[in-house]
């Protein structure tokens, strides 16, 4: 088993309103940031677990999103980065 | 017939619900430590209000793995009534008992405010209300925003399981009144088989009128009057 820390990006579902990333967007205006036209405020979850190699750890991720780190009604999840870490499991 | 309520680390609306169905109903009720896993042969089980764990991920994600959950998702499987108010509804939501999911108010605001509430369906939690009747609630919550897909809403419009709306005083459904966001106005509902009602209001807040509305009590009689005293 290799240790790994894969990162995983959490989103609200395009579509679905997003209070927040709308303020945010406003503040950025304020800023003057005139180009921005639209700001999504999610999630950076990083975990770190053992796996066989680095394909069963971004499975094992993803299952983790689709039964919890992530609610499927509402939010999209994206698995962004995939680091194998030092130390034996 | 006894009420269970729940209490997780975080819960708050406990104590208000134990007030409302044991001191100013009458009823009998018992507390469900999150830890335990039977419910103590209670009849109905309340998911009270609060912030169970911090709202940790997402409001109510945390709460569906405590071991009472367990137990209460087989008394929903074998019939038995549960309500969940305010983070309850968010937990019922989370552990799949409800459709659907609340997400942050569109106002970003927490929102604590008496609001007109129409009810929309009778059931077993509503037998004591008249369908069109506008109730005063309080309500308290910051991610209150009932969301779901069209598919799921046109369902449970379609079913009779919206059972609570947000309306202006004359009852009539408008943006302005609508204190959350909530698709469609949506301020409770129920599951297809009818025992599990979540909703954001606190008719537990509401059942003495010397500090309240008093229009929450009669869903607590719709209960004690199903279920049996």
């Amino acid at each position: 088993m290799t240790r790994y820390r894969v990162a995983v990006h959490i989103t609200p579902r395009t579509g679905i309103l997003d209070p927040q990333g709308r303020a945010v967007a406003g503040a950025l205006h304020a800023l003057g940031f005139a180009g921005v036209h639209d700001v999504h405020v999610g999630r950076h979850v990083v975990v770190e677990l053992a796996a066989s190699d680095a394909a069963a750890a971004e499975r094992e991720a993803r299952t983790m999103c689709e039964r919890l780190l992530a609610n499927p009604v509402t939010e999209d999840f994206a698995i962004a980065t995939i680091d194998e870490t030092a130390g034996a499991a | 017939m006894k009420f269970g309520i729940v209490t997780f680390p975080g819960s708050n609306g406990d104590y208000d619900a134990y007030q409302a169905v044991a001191e100013s109903l009458g009823g009998k009720a018992v507390y469900l430590w999150h830890k335990e896993d039977a419910l103590q042969d209670a009849d109905v089980v309340i998911l009270p209000g609060g912030f169970s764990y911090g709202d940790y991920l997402r409001a109510g994600a945390i709460a569906r793995f405590s071991p009472i959950m367990q137990a209460v998702s087989r008394h929903v499987e074998r019939g038995g009534p549960v309500v969940g108010f305010c983070n309850g509804f968010q937990i019922a939501c989370e552990a799949g008992l409800l459709p659907g999911a609340l997400l942050r108010n569109d106002s970003l605001q927490f929102v604590c405010a008496e609001v007109p509430v129409r009810v929309e369906a009778t059931g077993r939690f509503t037998d004591r209300f008249n369908v069109g009747q506008v109730l005063a609630l309080p309500i308290a919550h910051g991610d209150g925003r009932y969301v779901a897909n069209d598919e799921t809403l046109d369902r449970l419009e379609g079913e009779g399981q919206v059972a609570f709306r947000y309306v202006s005083r004359t009852g009539d459904v408008d943006p302005a009144w609508n204190p959350n966001g909530s698709a469609r106005a949506i301020a409770g509902i129920t599951n297809a088989a009818g025992n599990v009602l979540g909703m954001m209001p606190h008719p537990e807040r509401a059942v003495d009128p010397l500090v309240s509305s008093g229009d929450g009590r009669p869903l607590f009689e719709s209960i004690l009057a199903r279920v049996g005293a």
